[in-house]
């Protein structure tokens, strides 16, 4: 057994000029040669399989016979017209297992036609240029009130504007986003682009925002009925899960997706400390997320250790392949046991196959999933709010989307989908004449 | 390897593959180095009377018609004549047919439409060696509206006339170039026989406007502001010419007018074609301006590797496929086949179901038991092909015969619904 000594955790592993190269663009954008010679690649499906396996319903092969037709406003409007953060998507959607997985090119020639980078393509300018594609329906007079300022809620947000409701939404935190600023892989959305994002949607007018307004702290759900028409909770999951072992409160084992937060709004990532040997516990996105940075921060050895087998994990193979070349050793079948150390970590103890292993650790990230706060009255079931197709949950006038509802699954796309859906059902209800 | 030394009106060739008139063969240094390439023959750019230059505009001469990738589908030019003096050019031809004795050397001529202009030139060029005059009476712009090319071209009276003058100021072969710019062929292909020609080549550009400027939404390229029509060539343009080559080389009386083909040749394939179709040699111009001309060695490696594989000499495949090109009116009614899907091969793309369904017969399914699957429904197949044109996997959707075709041949000149039936 290890003695107790001091955790080699610091910062400026790396130079500032290697840490700046290590979280670039992780898929750089296409140049327009690159994305029309690609866009000639789709094959104009009927009822295409591409779209039919987006969440949010893209019609992918009319929005890249529109990159074709050099009409990127057009394009982007195709993508938009059903996911308002396409442009996010397009960066952070596993692609491989959604619209290029079910890309009939695969068939072909293995190789499917790269749709992500095309949805990039068409959506980049578009929001650069802070170009409004869509203008507000009439005032209906109906105010909504959205709680929580991620992905699901800005969908809802969004379509809820265009339809001519006024929007409120609550954010918890002091930036809006949700996942997309404060949890998302960094190199995943480089030069701060989900604020310019958010900036874009809220662009089309009819949604305040106000920051740090937490539910059931600040602001409570039954104000919020009396405030306003309608409730829509885009709210996510809360803690993290704990692994619920022994030692799993020293010093030195942190939550992933808290030190990804900070990693996030870190202006210096240079500045932040990394273990020399870190152990991350968990075989989902965010697993492969905490991972792949500690690597890039300059950890020296980075275990990603699963307690089940490779099929079950929740990272995609893509997503597994980034981190195994980035250098992250990957072990399966290895529930932890123990946390080892005196006051800080020093290593875990795993079993497998019958036997103990220990891996020395100078940090441990877990990252095995988030559970979510009960609110009020809303009917769960394992833990996330009970929805209809409609996105309503057993209380009247009040919907929910994205991953606290039974159903997310920890994607942006699908918690879009969840506001998207949502705002469409609220009209419904509001009984508003401009339905979308 | 397969032999494919040509001998055309008895000028002989390495190969079939000439360089088409045009600015690849404009002076020596071009000429010299598309026969160190390895090309067979060059029909040298075309030579006017002499007197002040030709003008050439100093904007756009050439535009095109691109794919995505930017490959060349299609090209458009606005060059006349060559734009060089007449002695220069005699000179170099001379010398370059000194220097290549075992290349073609052919070279193109126009003239106005008087006899002394012909009597005076084309013995000049005669005496410096070349191998043949080719008669410009297809070049579509600019020297069309000086009564001259396309204008000559397109009225086979002048081009029986002019071909008449050339002969007879000319001891070696004469070549009249149509143009593609006529309602039908046969007549100026008729005339050029009627007047003597020693064998005809075509197809030379064809009418084209490529298109207009997105922004300044005037037609497309244009010189200060203002454009004309070009001549088009390239990939697009080999249909219409197979189909007016192989008019000439079906029909009674210009079936024995050698022909030398031009339109498109890319690769050694559209050579195969042109050659099955009639013409004894083939000419290429744009593929030699978009590629250079090191493609020659395709164009002769194929060729070769394609004989070879058919066991075949060069001559028995030229015009071989001339006895299947008939009237539309002699082609077999009886005769019936569907489409078939390979569904092994089929990467369910769905085309074929979205283009029978909206364009055609409604014959292919979207759906078999509940699942994505696209087959043919036979009733409904009427056996268009359009299933085939468009499928991206090639060899997945194939034609197959039917029962119904073992019916007896009944072609329209007999079939009972036609009011003008022959009968016995």
């Amino acid at each position: 057994m290890t003695t107790a000594s001091q955790p080699n955790i610091r910062a400026h592993r790396l130079s500032k000029d290697e840490i700046e190269a290590n979280f670039a663009d992780l898929h750089p954008p296409l140049s327009r040669s690159e994305a029309l010679i690609e866009a000639e690649r789709c094959y104009f499906c009927y009822d295409a399989p591409c779209t039919t396996a987006c969440p949010t319903g893209i019609d992918i092969p009319a929005f890249i016979q529109k990159i074709r037709s050099d009409n990127i406003r057009g394009s982007a409007r195709t993508i938009f017209s059903e996911n308002i953060m396409g442009g996010m998507c397009a960066r952070v959607c596993p692609t491989e297992v959604l619209c290029e997985e079910a890309c009939v090119r695969n068939t072909h020639e293995e190789k499917p036609v790269e749709i992500g980078l095309l949805q990039r393509y068409a959506t980049d300018p578009v929001i650069d240029a802070r170009t409004q594609l869509f203008a507000r329906a009439p005032s209906s007079g109906k105010r909504v009130a959205v709680v929580g300022g991620g992905p699901a809620g800005m969908s809802c947000a969004h379509r809820l504007a265009v339809l001519g409701h006024d929007v409120v939404i609550f954010n918890r935190d002091e930036k809006p986003g949700g996942l997309n600023e404060y949890g998302i892989a960094a190199y995943k959305t480089v030069d701060d682009f989900a604020q310019i994002e958010i900036e874009y949607i809220l662009g089309v007018g009819g949604i305040e925002v106000r920051h740090n307004c937490a539910l059931g702290e600040d602001v409570q759900l039954p104000e919020l009925l009396d405030d306003f028409d309608a409730v829509f909770l885009g709210i996510g999951l809360g803690q993290s899960n704990d692994l619920g072992i022994e030692g799993e409160d020293k010093r030195g084992v942190i939550n992933a997706i808290d030190y990804i937060a900070e990693l996030r709004q870190a202006a210096d990532k240079s500045t932040l400390p990394i273990g020399k040997t870190v152990v991350v516990i968990g075989g989902g996105m965010t697993a492969i997320d905490i991972a792949v940075q500690s690597r890039h921060l300059g950890a020296r050895q980075v275990h990603m250790v699963y307690r089940r087998g490779p099929e079950k994990m929740s990272a995609s193979v893509f997503e597994q392949a980034l981190a195994q070349t980035s250098g992250v050793t990957i072990h399966h079948r290895a529930p932890p046991t123990r946390i080892l150390g005196e006051d800080h970590v020093t290593g875990v103890e795993f079993e497998s196959d019958g036997d103990r292993f220990v891996l020395y650790a100078d940090m441990v990230f877990k990252a095995i999933g988030q559970k979510m706060e009960g609110i009020g009255d809303l009917a769960l079931e394992n833990g996330r709010i009970l929805v209809d197709a409609g996105h309503r949950t057993s209380l009247d006038r009040v919907w929910a989307g994205g991953d606290c509802v039974v159903g997310g699954d920890d994607l942006t796309v699908s918690a879009v989908q969840h506001g998207k859906l949502a705002a469409i059902d609220i009209d419904r209800h509001l009984g508003s004449a401009n339905h979308g | 390897m397969a032999d494919l030394k040509t001998t055309f009106l008895g000028i002989e060739s390495p190969n079939p593959f000439w360089l088409a008139s045009a600015p690849p063969t404009d002076k020596a240094y071009n000429v010299n180095r598309a026969f160190e390439a390895g090309w067979g023959g060059a029909v040298w750019k075309t030579l006017g009377e002499d007197g002040p230059p030709i003008v050439n505009v100093s904007g756009p001469r050439y535009s095109a018609l691109h794919s995505n990738d930017r490959r060349v589908i299609g090209f458009n030019n606005i060059e006349l004549i060559t734009d060089r003096p007449l002695q220069t050019n005699l000179d170099e031809i001379r010398q370059v047919k000194k220097d290549w004795p075992d290349r073609a050397l052919v070279v193109s001529v126009m003239l106005p439409m008087n006899e002394s202009a012909w009597a005076k030139y084309l013995p000049m060029i005669e005496d410096t060696g070349a191998d043949g005059l080719e008669l410009n009476f297809g070049c579509p712009h600019g020297m069309s509206e000086r009564g001259m090319g396309a204008a000559v071209g397109q009225v086979p009276e002048y081009i029986q006339m002019a071909t008449e003058w050339a002969k007879a100021s000319a001891s070696i072969p004469v070549i009249v170039k149509l143009t593609p710019n006529v309602t039908s062929i046969l007549p100026p292909a008729r005339a050029a026989k009627d007047g003597g020609a020693d064998a005809v080549s075509l197809i030379n550009t064809i009418n084209s406007i490529m298109r207009v400027d997105y922004d300044t939404l005037t037609m497309y390229p244009t010189t200060d502001g203002m454009g004309t029509h070009g001549g088009y060539c390239g990939e697009a343009v080999k249909p219409i010419a197979l189909n007016m080559v192989a008019e000439i080389a079906r029909t009674r009386e210009t079936s024995s007018l050698p022909i030398s083909g031009i339109g498109g040749v890319t690769d050694w394939r559209d050579a195969v074609d042109f050659l099955a179709l009639g013409a004894s040699n083939v000419q290429v111009c744009t593929a030699a301006m978009v590629y250079g001309f090191r493609i020659i060695d395709d164009l002769v490696d194929g060729l070769s590797t394609f004989l070879d594989n058919k066991g075949m000499t060069l001559d028995r495949l030229v015009g071989c496929a001339v006895p299947s090109v008939t009237d539309w009116q002699y082609l077999n009614l009886n005769y019936a086949e569907k489409a078939v899907i390979n569904q092994d091969m089929c990467i369910q793309c769905g085309r074929c179901h979205a283009v029978c369904e909206d364009t055609s017969h409604q014959a292919i399914t979207h759906t078999v038991d509940g699942k994505r699957r696209f087959e043919v429904i036979d009733d409904a197949c009427v056996g268009c092909n359009l299933c085939v044109s468009i499928c991206p996997v090639d060899g997945c959707i194939t034609m197959r015969q039917t029962s119904a075709s073992d019916a007896g041949k009944l072609n329209w000149t007999a079939h009972p619904n036609n009011p003008m039936r022959k009968t016995d």
